[in-house]
């Protein structure tokens, strides 16, 4: 007799069920039970929240080559586990093409980033020749805690290329899993949890966008919001974001890579410190 | 009127008047608003007086935009943009640029006198800051205009159509530039509206604009209140709205725009901390603490206004602040002499005036130095708290004023952990002799701008800007370009 996987959230490094202890059934398009997904509270959301609030130091003030080597482990875990996704995409409705398409894309995704780790920085910062006698840069820094709502309709691929930017660039983040096709978010925990990522770098809830997403826009502790183009939802959440002027980064598709998702998730810190000039004196050799 | 003064000596010293002559400035007594570089009376037919803070003399008369005016200028600058300047190659776009810096330098002289007299700040400033910095702003970004694509390889950067812009009163020429020139540079077309109660350089920049041969549409300069703003906001013909000015509007408009395609820079309030250890330069701290609150009236979004000082050090550095403010001249804002000019308006000196109050219930012991102030115009002594705490509202709420609030602390850890407990973001001070202690610090401050064993320096290869709600994006710099791009 087959052993059932039980599809649990991802909170603070364990793997608790929903406060709220309800749930809603996942169904086949034969309309069987795949699984029962915990159906996240806002509760849950404030809990995650705190959660990646508490890792941020830890994960932001690692190496950046560090963060790139712990991003290639998630890839290597992910490549040992391949036959896991591949079942559950096929058992969630995808061909068996397709499924394989969209693991290998997922492992080549944090391969990417990975490589990006401890070289974004290099590439977007800048030495200022300012008009007084100041040494000035800018370089980037992480926002903080971001929420990710995962692409609806990407079970696997969507959030690894939502998530993994936010992480590359030093940011924590909580998922909300896509709502009709969770199984791969929940498994892909697993293997976050198994990749050297600090528990609260990752925080994945699943259940239903409309309940929980307007939450985290409106949390104050969060400091980005991003999603895909989610129409009415995206304008309220747009809204709800406004209050602590959260940076809400929407993307027309929700599958995307480069440079710029990370950047899209760093602030911009310009230093500036006086040069000590002593009589003068000027080198010309 | 001679100014009488102890110097540490214990002689008086007698500073004679040194009034910026005004017989050169050329001003109308009304002025209409500036579309399709032709200067057009507002439909509305309202006009509001501009006056100059330092004597409550009206000095002209400036149009009131509505709807329709907005709507005008924005079909302007669309038009500008599709016909002309979107056709125009980087190179050529950087000419006219260049050509509107070079044009602004000649004219400089005018400019800082009207900016002191619409405005209030000292001459000292906008003759050695304000009009030298919006100058070079344009040169800046000119040579940026064909060279988008070094700033940003691989991405392709095109511009995002038409900006509009609406630019604070504490800044007002600078801010100007700080708008246009980037958006120019990156191939858009703008529709900008000055603060109402310091429009005037922005529309002599608009006869610059005019003189320079810049064509007609690609700037267009509407006056107005926040009514005139609004209209801005909520064109639906506009693609990008950068806004600098208090945390509360840019929240305000950030929801106005929440659901459109219309991207925001926004470059809001603060209430940055400036942090002084023990082994800190003092002499020059002090200086340092004068320069952060004290800069033109304070009335800057990036003042230190949170002094931190280091316990062990804290009587010494509160003497010699204390000393050192009794030296700060307040008055006409066109003598040379003068440190500390004229509040903006009597709006503004209400708001300052009653966080003084504030300060004084919540239990702060107040001191200001005891210079004389004018008995006309709208003026405010440099005034510090000392005995502040992290709750006072003093320590929390920007007043854009020449107000510190004083606390202390012992350790690192104490006080950037007090410096980051603020929704702002937007910079910060700090001042140590120990490099590895200043690089501790720039990392951990959330701030935009980290000014190290300095304050208050700009510069227009520097970007500039806030994190959490002191607002998004950047000014200044390669990365100012970015917010007038669309990168793919």
């Amino acid at each position: 007799m087959e052993i059932l996987k039980t599809y649990k959230i991802y909170i603070g490094g364990s793997f608790p069920r929903t406060e709220s202890g309800r749930y809603y059934p996942l169904k086949s398009s034969r309309g069987e039970t795949i699984a029962n997904l915990c159906l996240s509270s806002r509760k849950d959301v404030r809990n995650a929240v705190v959660a990646a609030r508490k890792a941020f130091g830890t994960w932001s003030e690692k190496t950046a080559f560090n963060r790139g080597q712990i991003l290639y482990r998630i890839a290597e875990i992910l490549e040992g586990r391949k036959g896991q996704f591949l079942e559950e995409l096929i058992k969630q409705g995808i061909g068996r093409k397709a499924a394989e398409k969209e693991v290998q894309a997922s492992i080549d995704c944090l391969v990417y980033y990975a490589g990006w780790a401890d070289k974004y920085v290099a590439v977007a910062s800048s030495v200022n020749p300012v008009s007084s006698n100041h040494f000035n840069f800018s370089t980037l820094e992480p926002m903080g805690v971001v929420g990710i709502i995962a692409p609806q309709e990407s079970s696997l691929l969507g959030l690894v290329s939502m998530l993994i930017p936010a992480l590359c660039g030093g940011n924590t983040a909580i998922v909300l899993a896509s709502e009709n096709l969770p199984l791969c978010a929940v498994t892909f925990a697993e293997v976050l949890h198994a990749s050297d990522v600090p528990g609260g770098v990752v925080n994945l809830l699943t259940g239903s966008i409309h309940e929980t997403a307007p939450v985290l826009a409106a949390h104050m502790d969060v400091n980005a919001l991003v999603s895909e183009d989610l129409g009415e939802l995206g304008k309220s959440l747009s809204v709800a974001c406004v209050d602590n002027l959260k940076r809400y980064i929407q993307y027309s598709s929700g599958i995307t890579q480069g440079l710029q998702e990370i950047i899209e998730l760093q602030e911009v810190k310009t230093t500036w410190h006086p040069i000590e000039k002593i009589g003068g004196a000027t080198s010309s050799y | 009127m001679a100014k009488k003064k102890e110097s540490p000596q214990g002689t008086e010293w007698n500073y004679s008047p040194s009034p910026e002559s005004t017989t050169h400035v050329k001003l109308e007594k009304r002025y209409a608003l500036f579309i399709n570089n032709e200067w057009v009376a507002p439909s509305s037919k309202a006009y509001f007086p501009t006056l100059n803070p330092a004597n409550e003399t009206v000095i002209s008369e400036i149009a009131w935009a509505n709807d329709k005016d907005v709507d005008k200028a924005v079909r302007a600058a669309r038009k500008a943009y599709q016909e002309v300047w979107s056709k125009l190659s980087g190179a050529e776009r950087g000419k006219y640029l260049f050509r509107i810096a070079r044009m602004m330098q000649e004219k400089s002289r005018e400019l800082a006198v009207i900016e002191s007299m619409d405005c209030g700040k000292p001459i000292r400033e906008s003759r050695d800051i304000d009009i030298p910095l919006a100058c070079n702003h344009f040169f800046y970004y000119a040579g940026w205009a064909d060279k988008l694509e070094y700033a940003f390889p691989t991405k392709n950067p095109k511009p995002l159509g038409v900006a509009g812009q609406i630019i604070p009163w504490n800044f007002p020429l600078l801010m100007a530039a700080w708008k246009i020139a980037p958006a120019l540079a990156a191939g858009n077309t703008v529709v900008l509206k000055p603060a109402e109660t310091t429009s005037l350089t922005a529309l002599k920049l608009a006869e610059i604009i005019k003189e320079s041969g810049l064509p007609p549409g690609v700037v267009n300069i509407v006056t107005g209140h926040g009514d005139t703003g609004a209209a801005i906001v909520n064109h639906p013909d506009i693609d990008k709205i950068a806004f600098t000015g208090s945390t509360n509007v840019g929240k305000i408009i950030q929801r106005s725009v929440a659901g459109t395609h219309k991207k925001t820079t926004l470059e809001l309030g603060g209430k940055s901390a400036n942090i002084i250890f023990d082994d800190a330069p003092i002499d020059q701290a002090v200086e340092g603490i004068v320069n952060g609150i004290f800069f033109n009236q304070g009335h800057v979004c990036c003042a230190g206004s949170r002094l931190f000082v280091q316990e062990n050090v804290a009587e010494e550095v509160i003497r010699k602040l204390k000393h050192r403010m009794e030296s700060l001249y307040v008055g006409d804002p066109l003598d040379k002499n003068t440190d500390i000019g004229a509040i903006n308006s009597k709006e503004q000196l209400d708001t300052i005036n009653r966080y003084i109050k504030i300060g004084i219930e919540e239990g702060a012991e107040i001191h200001q130095s005891q210079c004389a102030i004018p008995s006309q115009g709208f003026f405010c002594r440099p005034t510090l708290f000392i005995g502040v705490s992290q709750s006072h509202t003093i320590a929390q709420e920007e007043i854009f004023g020449p107000v510190l609030s004083i606390q202390t602390f012992r350790t690192v850890d104490e006080v950037i952990q007090k410096a980051n407990n603020t929704p702002y973001g937007l910079a910060a001070g700090v001042w140590t002799d120990k490099g590895s202690r200043i690089f501790n610090l720039t990392t951990q401050l959330k701030a935009g701008v980290v000014w190290a064993n300095t304050y208050n320096k700009f510069d227009p290869v520097s970007p500039f800007g806030g994190y959490k709600e002191s607002g998004f994006g950047r000014e200044g710099g390669l990365h100012g370009l970015g917010a007038y791009l669309k990168l793919s």
